[in-house]
């Protein structure tokens, strides 16, 4: 029976790609870990070292969008609304009230988990189509309110001469990498975070809440509230990447920065790097903002490409690049591993006695 | 324990519910049971407060419960396996008994209901890595009734655990609720089974389109010629 059980079990690509990764999970991680502390000191050109932030800003918008869509189920189309919320607190802060960037990153968090949370509320009675409908409603409100407030957003003129971030008296550019290690540490304690939440208990509501939402309300599970919950992190963390953005897009940002297409992107991440999975998203980013760089000799084609790629994916792999169900042996909680070895300890003991 | 008291429940201008009144008393094994759209899963929800009730009350250990929300429900020790099972598919088994123990916050608490849980339902803890969308029916019925007890209600509520089940599972299941209620669970089983809700309950109710039509001690229920009649094939 093991056998057969064996047999059935090492077959297939993604099993041994997986095992060979949880093997050597931590050599693999401090690899990965040495390149990229590494990545700023090596002299990569300029467009790379871009590239490879636009990446990282993506993984962390989708982590914010996959927390939200891949853990509570709720679809939204709106998170270009909490980007462009985040992104303007972040740069009017600075460049109006002379606040510090560490700061007005914050803060411009906060506003979009608050805007997120005021969005949450009458969101709680609609799911699927209707809430993607609302959502986009937002984004499209948001666009609008940054167009036509020139008083306090400069309208279609943008908001211009964004400070570069500091501290200590170091400056962050493109040039000395500082924007790399920035949107490093933030991609990082965003990952982290959301590995947390999905191991803890408020992360387990989050999932039967998608499961099942009626059974999970006869759980006990306050629904609306983890409902909304899910609404007020995702926007944090995509305030947090807003305001990253509006200090690495040459110092300047406009309403056209934060338009429809960016939720759509957004999702485009979530999608193929694979619902629920965090590794997912940094999959997800590294392919869509690749793709038009590696294929740009193929002109206006590329996007052509890319649409069928797409279509072919969503027919072949659902799922998402990384969205497979693990096959690797399912960690048991530590009470049940004690109890498990109680049982068998039982059962010898019984065997030797007859 | 339970008590519900000229229950009304409307879903717009439709009367689901026309005024039933019913008793539940602790230790018993009380069923309702009634035809496709008499009324018996709404009777739940209602109790649950997943639907509103117009008028009436429904009482719990003597404290007012109508149309609380359902977590502070759960809280108080009503706990509902729902109709067709609900797990969470995707969970382990060992993950849907978690969730079902949310509203516990004791460690030890929580490791003594597990041990319980699995020692009822001895396949269960076979399964425990596995999820619970693979499970078989049974298996699933047997996930939900355990996930449900793992709050540790005082009064639990089944919800037509009979359900697409084979009939040497459907005699597992009900052996089990028997073994439950022995424990010191309460328990209010709604089911379309007449003849095997009847054989394991204490009283019984029939609903009849939103009305109480019977009442009674099983036995004598199960002998009743118009009861055997519309429910018991003759």
């Amino acid at each position: 029976m093991d056998k057969v059980r064996e047999k059935i079990k090492t077959k297939g690509l993604l099993f041994n790609i997986e095992h060979f990764f949880d093997r050597y999970k931590v050599i693999i991680s401090v690899v990965f870990a040495v390149v990229a502390l590494s990545v700023p000191f090596i002299g990569l050109s300029r467009a790379t070292m871009r590239l490879l932030v636009m990446i990282g800003l993506y993984s962390m918008l989708g982590m914010g969008l996959n927390l939200l869509v891949g853990y509570t189920g709720q679809v939204s189309l709106g998170h270009a609304g909490f980007y462009a919320i985040g992104a303007y607190v972040c740069a009017l802060l600075q460049v109006d009230a002379g606040v510090n960037f560490w700061l007005a990153l914050l803060i411009g968090g906060i506003v979009s988990g608050f805007v997120g949370f005021l969005l949450g509320l009458p969101t709680l009675r609609l799911s699927g189509t209707y809430l993607s409908i609302v959502t986009l409603g937002f984004c499209e409100v948001v666009q609008m309110i940054l167009k036509q407030w020139e008083s306090v957003t400069y309208g279609n003129y943008g908001v211009r001469n964004i400070p570069k971030p500091e501290l200590f008296g170091f400056t962050f550019n493109q040039q000395n990498g500082g924007f790399y290690i920035i949107i490093l540490v933030l991609a990082v304690l965003t990952a982290l975070g959301c590995h947390f939440i999905k191991n803890s208990k408020t992360g387990r509501a989050f999932i039967a809440i998608k499961e099942d939402e009626l059974a999970a309300t006869m759980m006990g599970i306050k629904t609306s509230r983890y409902k909304i919950l899910a609404f007020v992190l995702s926007a944090f963390i995509t305030g947090i990447a807003g305001g990253f953005y509006s200090v690495i897009n040459n110092g300047y940002i406009e309403p056209t920065n934060f338009t429809f297409n960016i939720s759509i992107l957004i999702m485009s991440v979530v999608i193929v790097g694979g619902l629920g999975t965090i590794r997912g998203m940094v999959f997800g980013a590294t392919i869509l903002m690749l793709f038009p760089e590696v294929f740009r000799f193929l002109n206006e084609w590329r996007f052509v490409i890319y649409g069928v790629l797409l279509v072919l994916m969503m027919q072949f792999r659902p799922q998402g690049a990384l969205g497979w169900q693990s096959t690797l042996p399912y960690r048991l909680s530590k009470e049940t591993k004690k109890l498990l070895e109680k049982k068998k300890a039982a059962a010898e003991d019984a065997s030797r006695t007859k | 324990m339970l008590k519900i008291d000229n229950l009304n429940v409307f879903y717009g201008p439709i009367h689901a519910l026309k005024g039933i009144s019913l008793e539940v008393n602790e230790g018993e094994i009380v069923t309702l049971i009634g035809s496709n759209g008499a009324g018996k899963s709404t009777t739940l929800s209602a109790i649950t407060g997943l639907v509103k009730a117009s008028s009436g009350t429904i009482t719990f250990n003597g404290k007012n419960i109508t149309n609380l929300p359902p977590y502070k429900i759960v809280k108080m020790g009503i706990s509902l396996s729902p109709e067709g099972r609900e797990v969470f598919p995707a969970l382990t088994v060992e993950e849907n008994l978690t969730l079902g123990a949310y509203t516990r916050n004791n460690h030890n608490d929580i490791r003594e209901i597990f041990e319980r849980v699995y020692n009822l339902f001895p396949r269960l803890r076979e399964r425990i890595k596995q999820a619970a969308g693979t499970l078989s029916g049974g298996e699933q019925q047997m996930l939900a009734i355990g996930r449900a007890l793992m709050s540790k209600p005082k009064l639990l509520l089944l919800d037509e655990p009979s359900m697409g089940l084979a009939p040497n599972l459907v005699l597992l299941i009900f052996d089990l609720i028997e073994s439950i209620s022995k424990q010191g669970t309460t328990i209010l089983l709604i089911e379309q089974n007449a003849n095997m809700a009847l054989s394991i309950a204490d009283r019984a109710y029939v609903l009849e389109t939103g009305r109480i039509a019977f009442s009674g001690d099983a036995a004598s229920l199960a002998d009743d010629p118009r009861i055997r009649k519309a429910y018991l094939g003759g």
